[in-house]
């Protein structure tokens, strides 16, 4: 069953969205939740990409990603009535949405997608919200007023100072830790190492902290084993025993390395890509190719 | 007859014919006929095919088929169909054989088995109809028994291949899989619709067999896989140089040609959960085949390093994914690591082997604790590892993986093994040599130990009940502790065989077709709910 594109939006330099019919699982899904995709053919590779929002009634969800290898470009190339092929989900667990109180929490860069429906079901059921966005500078920076929209205070961060303040996230993090009113909950959803950090901030004020893990996927269903990480010691698998963890028990360091596994094969099959692909119109800046 | 020193196919030929005429005329003793020798399988140059994806084993040809089926004795109490899990008439199909009666030695094997062009290349005949055959028994040598699974397979691949060539056989190349065409005695007969809709869930040979057998009954079918192909482990797991994957989208075809419909993309459980399918979607019984679908890992030091795979993430990039086209038609990546060792002794642990050779490995290890004698790999697959150069390391087994400071596989450390008494399975139990401690410098290690039950199902039906090992308990027609859902193979006995699968799929198609009949006759009342499907 293919998925039509319904909508498609650039939303920074290289961050796009799109809204995609899977009328499925738009009914099924809950935040937190991700699906698996791959574009056309069928050996192209599978990315997992977190259901940023979802529209029930219209039948669509919405997937939001940055352009860094091969399927995601391919992807950023598809246009309003393109399909994609196989969308499979909603996959993992839920993410447990209950009143905690004061709840912060850290977006960085793309990860500020997933954590927008989080926060807004957090906000729904009656915490009060502290939400950090960071990104490297402005242009990369996404759904600022969205998360004005459900947020009590938000804190906006760039690490160039192109934009609100300049720092890591981790600073404002800590600072939010130490007011009196301490946050009873943090959840984090960002680059892993990024992720490290912020649990690392949390663990010193005994705050606890969720986070989201983006690990290489390939079927989803717990059948490979290729997602797996280290949980205080124990290899658990991402796809069915997450997305989310506690942060302070996540072995980010190898999970970090492993990440990294295929990187030279990936970097091969993006620059093949970018090669001989015909961009079409509409992406706006990015990278550019002989065809330009 | 001079049995021995037949080499050419002319000889053979010649030795068919004098054979044949003796038959005909009532005269061919068992004597004569244990004096043929076992007929051979051509396969790739072990040089050759190191290097390429294609299968192995080419196919036997016509006259190699006749004498082999010649050498069946035809035994009164058939002790072959016993050995087989699905009681396949084997007397009969190989006497048709023997014959040139292809198309009734097809329709045959029909009767009980929907699959023969998969089971004649993956089942572990040596363990069942081969194992009892009276031939192999009197040679003391099951691999001297009749090749039952070779004559299945001839027969399957002579129905597959385009039958342009009249009564004359095809040769060799018969076999070689790429066959398109209509086969004879695939039954596409479907009876009128019955207005009742059956779910099958995974779409591996017991699926198949599910859906089909259902669909001959009428009934509106739906296969629902979570991959984005269909085939369960027949396309992801068991390679193509051991199973080309054309044979099994011919399988598929099939289905769908009767009208059975494939929803790929949907994973029972999170798209939809049962109790969903059957409240609201309208779907009056449930077949549940969602295969062994979980990696065991051995829970040592270092299993997370980078390198270190479950033979299911290894052969899925590689077969279901095409990783070995990389960068051609597949753009999955997958390590092309130079030193591997495989961890296990199954086929699961042999098809990664030979996937690592054909991807490049200079070095390949197979360490396994106990020896070869207790392996549960098909015999063939371990002759042809060896061949291949696999190293064989028995009796020996990973006590840690040792990584570099950047979290590669560089090493295990192995400790060595001796058997003891038998355990539980009846095989010895391996036991560790203290002190014994060794290492092998490695940059990739695939673990091959073995499957589990996924539990997606589990936490997502509560109503269905499982036994200890996360199994869903059955009874003997394949129905589970809810009203309308029947399930069979792998998730139900623990990782098996092709053959089982297929036929409990076949039991719990019959179970099905029987279940809406009653709910059929019980629900005539004027409040027909869904006439317009
Ligand atoms: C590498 C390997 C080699 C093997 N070699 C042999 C051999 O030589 N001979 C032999 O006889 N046997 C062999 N086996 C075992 C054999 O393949 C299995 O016993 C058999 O395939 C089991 O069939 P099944 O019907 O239970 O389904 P499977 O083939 O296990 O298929 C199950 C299907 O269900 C799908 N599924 C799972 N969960 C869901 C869900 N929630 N929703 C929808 N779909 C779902 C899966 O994606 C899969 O496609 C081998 C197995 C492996 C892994
Ligand atoms: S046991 Fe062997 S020899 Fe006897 S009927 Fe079966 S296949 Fe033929
Ligand atoms: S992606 Fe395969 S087990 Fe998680």
């Amino acid at each position: 069953m293919p998925h039509k594109i319904v909508s498609k939006r650039q939303l920074s330099q290289d961050i796009f969205t799109a809204e995609i019919e899977a009328p499925l699982i738009a009914q099924a899904r809950s935040p937190g939740q991700f699906v698996i995709i791959s574009i056309n053919n069928q050996y192209a590779e599978r990315i997992p990409l977190t259901i940023a929002d979802a529209d029930a009634g219209k039948g669509t969800i919405r997937l939001i990603w940055q352009r860094v290898g091969k399927t995601t470009a391919e992807l950023a190339d598809l246009q309003v009535g393109d399909e994609i092929a196989n969308i499979s989900g909603p996959l993992g667990r839920p993410t447990r949405i209950e009143n905690f109180g004061t709840v912060v929490c850290v977006g960085g860069g793309i990860g500020s997608a997933p954590l927008l429906p989080i926060a807004k079901a957090l906000k729904d059921a009656g915490n009060k919200i502290i939400s950090i966005i960071g990104a490297q500078s402005k242009n990369l920076l996404i759904l600022e007023d969205e998360f004005r929209r459900i947020s009590d205070e938000l804190i906006v961060t760039t690490d160039d100072g192109s934009y609100g303040r300049k720092a890591l996230v981790t600073e404002p993090l800590k600072e939010v830790c130490q007011r009196k009113a301490k946050p009873d909950r943090a959840f984090a959803i960002g680059p892993a190492i990024m992720m490290k950090f912020c649990a690392e901030v949390t663990r010193q004020f005994d705050i606890p902290i969720q986070v989201s893990l983006n690990t290489i996927m390939v079927d989803g269903t717990g059948m490979c084993g290729g997602c797996r990480v280290e949980i205080d010691g124990k290899p658990k698998f991402v796809c069915v025993d997450g997305p989310e963890f506690d942060g302070h028990k996540v072995n980010f360091d190898l999970m970090i390395k492993r990440l990294n596994a295929y990187s030279s094969q990936e970097q091969q099959a993006y620059e093949h890509y970018k090669k001989f692909s015909r961009r079409r119109h509409g992406d706006g800046p990015g990278w550019t190719t002989d065809n330009g | 007859m001079r049995g021995d020193n037949i080499t050419t196919e002319e000889q053979r030929r010649q030795l068919l014919e004098e054979l044949f005429e003796k038959k005909k005329a009532g005269k061919l003793t068992p004597a004569e006929r244990f004096k043929i020798p076992p007929q051979p399988m051509p396969e790739q140059d072990h040089n050759d095919r190191r290097h390429n994806v294609n299968e192995v084993a080419l196919g036997c040809t016509e006259t190699a088929a006749r004498l082999e089926a010649l050498r069946c004795l035809q035994c009164k109490n058939a002790p072959c169909i016993k050995g087989c899990p699905v009681q396949i008439r084997i007397k009969d199909f190989v006497a048709a054989i023997a014959d040139g009666r292809y198309e009734e030695a097809l329709d045959i094997i029909k009767e009980n088995s929907l699959l023969p062009a998969v089971c004649g290349r993956v089942c572990p005949q040596e363990v069942q109809c081969q194992q009892t055959c009276t031939v192999g028994v009197k040679f003391k040598d099951p691999t001297k028994a009749v090749s039952i699974g070779r004559l299945e397979r001839f027969v399957a691949d002579h129905g597959l291949a385009p039958r342009v060539r009249g009564d004359k056989l095809a040769p060799a190349e018969a076999g070689a899989g790429t066959a398109t065409d209509e086969g004879p005695g695939t039954s596409l007969a479907v009876a009128p619709q019955t207005g009742m809709r059956v779910a099958v869930i995974g779409s591996g040979p017991g699926g198949i067999v599910a859906a089909a057998d259902t669909r001959r009954a009428g009934h509106d079918v739906t296969i629902f896989e979570a991959f984005h192909k269909p085939g369960g482990v027949m396309v992801y797991g068991i390679p193509e140089f051991r199973l080309p994957k054309a044979i099994v989208q011919k399988e598929i075809d099939t289905v769908t040609k009767m009208g059975v419909k494939i929803i790929c993309n949907f994973i029972v459980g999170r798209t939809r959960t049962i109790e969903q399918l059957m409240n609201e979607d309208g779907y009056d019984a449930v077949y549940i085949g969602v295969g062994a679908g979980l990696p065991t890992f051995m829970g040592i030091e270092g299993e997370s390093l980078i390198g270190v795979y479950s033979a299911n993430e290894y052969l899925t990039r590689a077969n279901l994914m095409r990783a070995y086209d990389f960068g051609k038609s597949s753009d999955t990546p997958i390590a092309r690591p130079k030193k591997v060792a495989v961890i296990g002794g199954g086929n699961v642990a042999m098809d990664s082997a030979r996937m690592a050779v054909r991807l490049g490995a200079e070095k390949v290890y197979l360490v396994y604790r106990r020896t070869e004698n207790e392996m549960p790999a098909r015999i063939e697959e371990v002759r042809h590892a060896k061949e291949e150069g696999v190293e064989f390391r028995i009796l020996q087994s990973p006590k840690r993986i040792i990584g570099d400071e950047n979290c590669h596989v560089v090493g295990i450390e192995c400790l060595k093994y001796r058997l003891g008494d038998p355990d539980a399975s009846g095989r010895r139990r391996p036991i560790p040599i203290e002190g014994s401690e060794f290492t092998i410098d490695l940059d990739a290690v695939i673990i091959a130990i073995g499957n589990v039950a996924n539990p997606l199902i589990r936490q997502t039906t509560p109503a269905l009940a499982f036994n200890k090992r996360g199994n869903i308990i059955v009874d003997e027609d394949c129905k589970t502790s809810m009203e309308g859902v029947y399930a069979g193979g792998d998730i139900v006995l623990g990782a098996a065989t092709v053959i089982l699968a297929m036929g409990q799929g076949r039991i719990a198609a019959a179970a099905i077709n029987e279940y809406l009949a009653r709910k059929k006759e019980t629900a005539k009342q004027p409040t027909d709910r869904r006439l317009n499907i």
